[in-house]
Parts: structure tokens; C-alpha cells; sequence
């Protein structure tokens, strides 16, 4: 066999590697989507479960599930976005930049069981907050900060350092330079950068279970100190804890919580191509 | 912002300070956040080193109910699930990722690099309910074994977790190496594919080496996945058919067990002292892999 052939050869397994890759992705969809397509109704969406979660629909699960990643937001963007922006624009390299450095690597890779553990010893019990959207928020937070500042780090230090010399020759501080012109135009890699911590936080179930997350509560909070359900952990209840519990449940929960991580996906990728077009540079 | 007619750099300039303040504060926070973590994972898992003989506490039996504590079989769980994961993995994420970037035509690239980043951000659970209902049946059914629920299950689903970082850290790592190299490769008379694997591959080792890394951090660390597919029974998974038996992982257990236990209690410490654990080994991993993302990998060279 001369090595063309085996280059053809080799190119093809490779090709063949990549399809049993991809292929279990379009199935896991695909499958969901099918089975779960037929539970979903206006009834399955908005309206409480009973029997015990065996009938009705998982309302106060998604509630949760948007108060969550809501109160994950508020908290993390200002925190990421803020340490984004000492990284690229003020960090100089020195010990304390590379002490940040290795706390950002070494939170983006604490398992999501731990930063659980560490909610429940600070906010949970230290902080008295009990388990409630509050501690789960802000557990879930701190997870979602390496995603929020790495992503945005690395788009503000795409922004050409053109835009920042022009801006301090037209006698802007460096912080005017920053709003004015630095910041928007890395805003579609940053918000890119904001959704996809968010996706992940949205999905997570470990990080809440001993935070927030109730098992069975067929009514909406009150107050950001109570208990809720969410979609991931109902998701978990319905197919492991609960016997007898009808499989269109199950697919139905699940198709929710994937439409709702996977639009944000989408959503995200949207923003990036709209402003990569428009991008001055 | 505020404006005074007497001066009105001022309040600009106050506005400036107290922000630039916010963002050297957000920027150490993390560091802060560590910190907290640690000290919290110390705070309540320490006791448990009192409360438990070492012998207890490192022994081979996991019955929490009646006092023993034996982390071992939770230590070679998660290892036998997760470095099984990684040998699944590094050969599927590694041929992927040279794929995609060397070989793949365009039009190919732009649907596969979507689909796994679709991959990537699919939640664990829905992933684990997808192997508890067909992947854990089919298993059962084609190896014909009592139980799907396996050491290699979870494995086979840990692995396609940790594929979207492999794939594209590797990727990364592919592209980096100059186009002079691969010209030099082909001028040498060599084809493609001898240029791929002698030149390309070599210079990228590294930023694969960090792909591996980041790829066993994730898996050790998952959880709810496992959970729900490799079967959490407790025992040391010693002999030949381990990966085609239940087992029970660290994480796992944490998650399974957190809910149901008294705060403050024996058990309570100890599901603490397995977080240390976990937070350790993650740690270690990562600054392996970080060792090589702070390092400059090539020396010059036109791209």
C-alpha cells in the first residue's frame, strides 16, 4: 500500500472518529425531543404538579429555575465583568496577577459537588441563610465567575490596543477609554461569554442540592430566602427518586430544561455573528 | 453622573476612583473565593480526622450507618471510572480535533464545531437520564450482565462529557503550530498525513497534554451523571470484571448522601473530608494543566 492510500485511509477513519462523536449528540437531542414533545402542553408548563409530581406540570420548576439563574446573574455579572476588566486593562504582571490567575484555573475546576458543599457551610449554615434561592444564587455564582471572566477577559484584549492609544490622545482617562471605547466594542464577546456561564449554572444540579433545591413544593417563593424547585434537580427526582412515575414526565422536564439551556446557546452564537459583522476591526 | 457647576473634573474623577476600586476588588475576589472554599471544606471536614481512627477513615468498608468510614472504595471508584473515561476519550477527542482542524472541508467544520459545542453545554442530568434509560438497558442487554448500571457505563458518558474540552483545547493547540512547519513537512516531499502526525501533532504536545488535563479534571469532578448510572454500591473495585460492575464514586456519594445526613454529625464531617479530597486532587490537576497554559509554547517561527 503506497502512503496516498494510506493517507485516503487514514483521513477516512478520522472522518469516521469525528461521526461517533457527533452522532450520540443528535441522538440525545433527537430522542428528547421526540419522546418529550408530546408531554409539553400549555397544562404541562403553568400549572403545579400533584399526585406526587406524577401529574400536572412542573411550573414552579421552571419559576425556580429563572429565579436561580436570574440571582446567579445579578451577582456574577458585576463581579466577572469588573474582574475582566482589571485583568486585560490594569493587571500588570506581577505575583498578585498570577496569584489571580491560578485562583481563576483553580475555581473553573473545583467540582460542582464541592462548590455544593462550600454553599452549604457558608451561605447555608455560616450565613444562616437556610436553604433558599439566596445561598443557591450565590453558590452558584461563584462557579459561574471563571466561565463570565475568562470569556470576557479574552474579548477585551482582542479590542486592537489602537482604540485605547487613540482615546488617551484625545485626552480621555483611562477609564473614560475604557466606557466609551474599549468596553463596547468587546460587548458581543462578553455577553457570549455572560450566557454561556449562565447556561451552565441553569443546568447544574449538584451546586444545589443541598442549597435550595426542594424536592416537592407545589407553590412559588415569596421571598428570596425560600426553598424552590428546579428544573435540573426535578429532572433528577422524577427519573431516580420517584417509582412509577410516568416517562412522559420525565421527557417532558427534560426537553424543557434542554430547550431552555440549549436557546441561550443559541442565542449566544446569534449575538456573536450580528456583531462580528458589524465590528469596526 | 453627577456634574458641579464650580468643578466639574471632580466628580468624574471620584467616579473613576471608586470604579477602579470595584474592578481591582472583583479581579481579587477570586483569590478570595479559594481561599473561602478551603477554609470552609477545613472548617467542616476536619473534625472528622478526630472523630474517625485513621485505620477507619482509610480502610476498605463504606457502611456509614454503622460507623465505618472506609474511603478507599470511593478513592478507586472515582479513579477506575474516570482514567477509564479519559483511555475512551483521549484517542476520540485527539483524532476529532486534527479533524476538524486539518482534514475536515469547511462545510464540515461548520456543522460539527456547532454540534459540540451543543454537547458541552447539555447539563450533566439530562445526560445521565439519557444513559439511565438507554444506554444502561442496551449495556445490560449486549454484554448480558445482571445490572447495566457500571463502572463502564458511567465511564463511556464521563467521556463524552470531558470530549468538548479535549476537542477543543487540542484544537487550540493544533492551531498554534506555525504554517511554516506543516510547509517545511510538505516540501520535505512528506504527504498530509505524514506531516500531521510527525510534525503537527509533536509541536502541539503540550497544549494536548493540557487538553488531557482539563479533560480528567472535569471528569473526576462530575457528578450527577454518575449518580445516576454507575449503580453506587460501595464495594472495592478490585479484580478483571470491575468496570462491568456497579461501583460507587466520590462525588457520587457526597450527592447521594449530603441530603440525609444530621449537620454536624460523624458522617456529615466525613462527606466534608471527601470534598477536601476532591478540591485537592482537582486542584493539583489543574495546576498541571495551568503549568503548561502559563509556559510559552513555541519558540518563534512564522504562522
Amino acid at each position: 500500500m503506497n502512503r496516498h492510500a494510506i493517507q485516503r485511509l487514514g483521513f477516512g477513519l478520522l472522518g469516521f472518529v469525528a461521526l461517533v462523536v457527533v452522532i450520540p449528540i443528535v441522538l440525545i437531542i433527537a430522542l428528547i425531543v421526540v419522546r418529550g414533545a408530546g408531554a409539553i402542553s400549555w397544562e404541562f408548563l403553568t400549572t403545579m404538579p400533584y399526585d406526587g409530581m406524577k401529574a400536572g406540570g412542573i411550573f414552579p420548576a421552571i419559576v425556580g429555575t429563572l429565579l436561580l439563574t436570574m440571582g446567579t446573574a445579578v451577582v456574577s455579572i458585576p463581579i466577572g465583568v469588573g474582574g475582566a476588566i482589571y485583568l486585560s486593562e490594569y493587571a500588570k504582571d506581577t505575583w498578585l496577577t498570577r496569584a489571580i490567575r491560578l485562583a481563576l484555573v483553580n475555581l473553573s475546576g473545583v467540582p460542582s459537588v464541592v462548590y455544593g458543599l462550600f454553599g452549604l457551610g457558608l451561605f447555608v449554615l455560616f450565613l444562616r441563610m437556610g436553604t433558599s434561592i439566596l445561598a443557591g444564587s450565590l453558590t452558584l455564582a461563584i462557579m459561574t465567575l471563571p466561565v463570565i471572566i475568562s470569556t470576557s477577559e479574552e474579548a477585551l484584549r482582542a479590542v486592537p490596543m489602537e482604540f485605547r492609544t487613540v482615546s488617551a490622545s484625545l485626552g480621555g482617562t483611562r477609564w473614560q477609554g475604557i466606557r466609551h471605547v474599549v468596553l463596547p466594542q468587546a460587548t458581543s464577546g462578553i455577553i457570549t461569554g455572560i450566557l454561556l456561564g449562565l447556561l451552565r449554572a441553569g443546568g447544574e444540579t449538584a451546586p444545589i442540592l443541598f442549597t435550595v433545591a426542594a424536592f416537592y413544593l407545589p407553590k412559588l417563593p415569596t421571598s428570596p430566602l425560600d426553598p424552590v424547585m428546579a428544573l435540573p434537580y426535578h429532572l433528577y427526582v422524577v427519573s431516580t427518586q420517584v417509582p412509577g412515575m410516568p416517562p412522559q414526565m420525565q421527557y417532558g422536564t427534560a426537553l424543557v430544561l434542554l430547550v431552555l439551556v440549549l436557546s441561550m446557546n443559541v442565542v449566544s452564537s446569534l449575538i456573536r455573528s450580528y456583531f462580528r459583522r458589524r465590528r469596526q476591526w | 453622573m453627577m456634574t458641579s457647576p464650580v468643578d466639574r473634573r471632580e466628580p468624574i474623577k471620584l467616579g473613576a476612583f471608586l470604579i477602579e476600586w470595584f474592578v481591582r476588588l472583583a479581579g481579587l475576589s477570586t483569590i478570595g473565593f479559594v481561599i473561602l472554599i478551603f477554609f470552609f471544606l477545613l472548617r467542616e471536614g476536619i473534625p472528622a480526622l478526630f472523630e474517625v481512627p485513621l485505620s477507619n477513615l482509610f480502610g476498605t468498608a463504606w457502611y456509614p450507618t454503622f460507623g465505618y468510614y472506609g474511603t478507599i472504595p470511593l478513592i478507586l471508584g472515582s479513579l477506575l471510572v474516570t482514567l477509564t473515561a479519559v483511555v475512551i476519550a483521549l484517542p476520540l477527542g485527539i483524532a476529532s480535533a486534527v479533524f476538524v482542524r486539518e482534514v475536515a472541508p469547511n462545510w464540515v467544520r461548520e456543522v460539527l464545531k456547532p454540534l459540540i459545542e451543543v454537547l458541552a453545554g447539555i447539563p450533566s442530568v439530562v445526560l445521565g437520564f439519557f444513559g439511565m434509560t438507554i444506554l444502561v438497558p442496551a449495556i445490560r442487554t449486549l454484554l448480558n450482565i445482571p445490572t447495566g448500571l457500571t463502572a463502564f457505563s458511567g465511564a463511556l458518558v464521563l467521556a463524552y462529557m470531558a470530549l468538548p474540552t479535549i476537542i477543543s483545547v487540542a484544537e487550540d493547540a493544533l492551531d498554534a503550530v506555525p504554517k511554516s512547519y506543516r510547509d517545511a513537512g510538505l516540501a520535505m516531499g512528506a504527504t498530509r498525513w505524514q506531516t500531521i502526525w510527525r510534525v503537527v501533532v509533536p509541536a502541539a504536545r503540550s497544549g494536548i497534554v493540557t487538553a488531557v488535563m482539563l479533560g480528567l479534571g472535569r471528569a473526576i469532578g462530575e457528578t450527577m451523571a454518575v449518580m445516576m448510572i454507575t449503580g453506587n454500591a460501595a464495594r472495592m473495585p478490585l479484580g478483571l470484571d470491575a468496570l462491568f460492575k456497579p461501583v460507587r464514586t466520590m462525588t457520587a456519594t457526597v450527592a447521594a448522601e449530603m441530603g440525609e445526613v444530621a449537620q454536624g454529625s460523624v458522617h456529615y464531617h466525613v462527606l466534608f473530608g471527601i470534598g477536601i479530597i476532591l478540591f485537592l486532587v482537582t486542584f493539583v490537576i489543574n495546576l498541571f494543566a495551568a503549568k503548561s497554559i502559563f509556559k510559552k509554547r513555541y519558540r518563534g517561527g512564522l504562522r
